[in-house]
């Protein structure tokens, strides 16, 4: 034992090369069954969402776009009035049909104006994860930039970020989200040479990404503070390093590790907001679809034809429990010492 | 004590003020519309907007506007919704009891379930019923309150209601407690459980890592020495400590509470508290009624939260000091 200690650099050689860091943690991710499995379960989810215009127009034969209120289809061979007559006289109360569990028509039955379920089941999918995957990127990266700037620079940019993010975070993130919609959904946004129309999914994206940022600087900010402390940071400064140097070979390749555990956490409650807000009228805009408006659409055919608002909520808690335990893989795998949640 | 009182005041103003300035600039100053034209509502006249510029000074300075705006909200309180024409402020103050009586209640029952279920999980740490918390707290996070809402309703309300079981559900909406105890109890539980559903099976995990942790602490170790039975040392000494990191995080998602979930919940089970309030104003693009509310609820989560931190200094004596 005295020996190989002695003997460390030929020991170091003699380890397998994968004994980086990441080696190890993509060995302890690979060991957590149940993360893999709901990796898989997410990669169906975004492969489905990405087959929607396959699945409307070569299986289902539908625009889901497009109402259908005198449409037809066909139910154990025959052609019945996707929403029947009621016969209460005015037509109103009518009710859609229900699921048929036929992949080739209605296979979740019809909503309010006809439209096939399924289909656009699909369609919000690929909004609801795009939605998703974008706002949380746009939190990572400005929350990371902020918190690394504040924490590496300290003094008063520090002062002020730290105020700020402060007051951030003391608004309720579903209020400032809402205030933010409530001015941008219903007119374009533009700023300067940007110009974002009002019913563009790039709103939401933009307003989720925004809220969120505080949970993500301020975590990333406290990381670099207690960086700069540790040994080999001192050293690095000692030896004479640049800041760009500190930088990018001492302080980001530490944050990294933060920042990629709470991806997929930022993802989650970037979904979620998503949703509620798309519920309020105020995510995505009709006719565009996400899971938050199609529940919205079921809401008030819950008695009658539930499918419509089950189906797409069951799709948003798949998919969050999915992005939730990967997070929680990611983080024992990067760092088996962590305990709580940093965000949720 | 009284020292750290006071600086939590202070901060707590500060970012009240802070608040009301972002807000204001949310509404007044984002650029690609004029004010007027947002606060007037679609479709207004000539002689509106000429009225609503004056009303709101929005041909003077920012500081003015932004002056008026908080005198009227909060002094006068004469602030008129666009689209009704009635006074905001009253239509809040009416509000306000259900949104509180709503969250309240959902807070207690979290608070409560949450506690039993993190001592039954670190008591019983590593076997089955531990893992179950854990996985019924992965879910409850994972679910959009608002579906679970829905999905209560239609059981609630509509498929088993004729059953023994949800016979007793009354109709969705709200009955004050003043008019009846009982009816304000049956009206608000099916809320209250899917407001706090979310939040039991995380905060028992919350509870339980912190236990766990305690377990290695040394004043633990100390009280075992002592020779104190194991449940005095769980109940007087781990569990006091562990609950500080649960009273942390509840002033953040007691926020999170009122700003999202409540909101939500009284949409979809009707009661026309603050955040119902919201949303109908919302779907009318009803600006004046939005900046209201959103302003009276960020300052009360802000109150909260400063309320709640002095809970935390009171339970913990390093923070006062810090």
């Amino acid at each position: 034992m005295t020996e190989a200690a002695a003997s460390a650099p030929a020991l170091v050689g003699a380890l397998p090369s994968e004994a980086s860091p990441w080696g190890l943690a993509r060995r302890r991710l690979l060991r957590n069954r149940l993360a893999l499995f709901m990796l898989g379960v997410f990669v169906a989810i975004v492969l489905l969402s990405l087959a929607a215009p396959i699945y409307a127009h070569d299986v289902a034969h539908t625009d889901p776009f497009r109402s259908h209120l005198d449409g037809t289809t066909v139910v154990n061979g025959k052609r019945v009035l996707v929403i029947p007559q009621s016969t209460g006289g005015l037509g109103i109360g009518a009710t859609p049909i229900g699921p048929t569990w036929d992949l080739h028509h209605y296979f979740l039955g019809a909503d309010n104006q006809g439209r096939d379920v399924a289909a656009r089941l699909l369609y919000g999918g690929r909004n609801s994860l795009l939605i998703g995957f974008f706002a949380a990127l746009i939190t990572c990266l400005a929350g990371t930039l902020i918190g690394v700037v504040a924490g590496f620079f300290g003094g008063i940019t520090d002062g002020v970020i730290s105020r700020v993010l402060e007051i951030v975070w003391a608004f309720p993130v579903y209020l400032f989200a809402i205030c933010l919609s409530v001015i941008l959904v219903n007119q374009d946004f533009v700023f300067g040479p940007v110009r974002v129309g009002s019913g563009s999914i790039a709103l939401p994206i933009m307003i989720i990404g925004i809220v969120y940022i505080p949970y993500v600087a301020r975590p990333v900010r406290g990381e670099v503070l207690s960086l700069r402390r540790r040994e080999f940071v001192e050293a690095a400064i000692g030896l004479g390093a640049s800041r760009t140097r500190l930088l990018r070979k001492d302080v980001l390749p530490n944050v990294a590790t933060t920042v990629i555990v709470l991806f997929p956490l930022v993802m989650a409650i970037a979904m979620l907001t998503e949703a509620a807000l798309s519920f309020l009228s105020i995510g995505v805009q009709p006719p565009d679809a996400s899971w938050g408006t199609i529940i919205q659409d079921g809401k008030d055919l819950i008695r009658t034809r539930p499918a419509v608002a089950l189906a797409p909520g069951l799709a948003i808690a798949l998919t969050v429990l999915a992005l939730n335990v990967l997070g929680d893989g990611i983080r024992d795998a990067l760092d088996p010492r962590a305990k709580v949640r940093g965000v949720r | 004590m009284l020292r750290f009182v006071v600086r939590r005041m202070a901060s707590a103003l500060f970012v009240m003020f802070s608040l009301s300035v972002l807000v204001f600039l949310i509404f007044f100053a984002t650029p690609g519309a004029d004010p007027t034209a947002r606060i007037a509502g679609k479709n207004a006249s000539q002689q509106t907007l000429h009225e609503v510029r004056k009303d709101f000074g929005l041909d003077r300075p920012m500081p003015v506007q932004y002056g008026l705006m908080m005198e009227r909200l909060f002094v006068s309180r004469d602030l008129i919704s666009s689209v009704t024409r009635d006074e905001v402020v009253p239509q809040i103050v009416e509000a306000a009891p259900i949104t509180f009586s709503l969250v309240l209640g959902a807070s207690i029952l979290w608070v409560v379930f949450a506690i039993a279920l993190g001592l039954i999980a670190a008591v019983y740490r590593g076997r089955t019923l531990d893992a179950v918390v854990m996985i019924v707290g992965l879910i409850g996070i994972s679910m959009p309150v608002f579906w679970v809402g829905e999905v209560v309703n239609m059981f609630t309300q509509s498929r088993l209601h004729d059953t023994f079981l949800f016979s007793w559900v009354p109709p969705l909406g709200y009955v004050p407690l003043t008019q009846s105890p009982l009816g304000w109890f049956k009206a608000l539980l099916m809320p209250w459980l899917t407001l706090s559903i979310l939040y039991i099976g995380l905060y028992a995990r919350v509870l339980r890592s912190a236990l766990v942790e305690s377990q290695e602490e040394d004043y633990v170790r100390t009280a075992r020495a002592k020779g104190l039975s194991e449940r005095r040392v769980l109940f007087r000494h781990s569990l006091r400590t562990s609950l500080i990191t649960f009273v942390s995080l509840f002033g953040l998602d007691f926020g999170a509470l009122v700003g999202g979930g409540a909101l939500l919940v009284e949409v979809v089970f009707n009661l026309h508290g603050l955040g119902w309030l919201t949303y109908q104003s919302l779907q009318q693009f009803d600006l004046p009624v939005i900046m209201a509310t959103v302003v009276y609820a960020a300052f009360f989560v802000v109150i909260v939260n400063a309320a709640v931190d002095l809970v935390y200094a009171l339970l913990d004596p390093r923070v006062r000091h810090a």
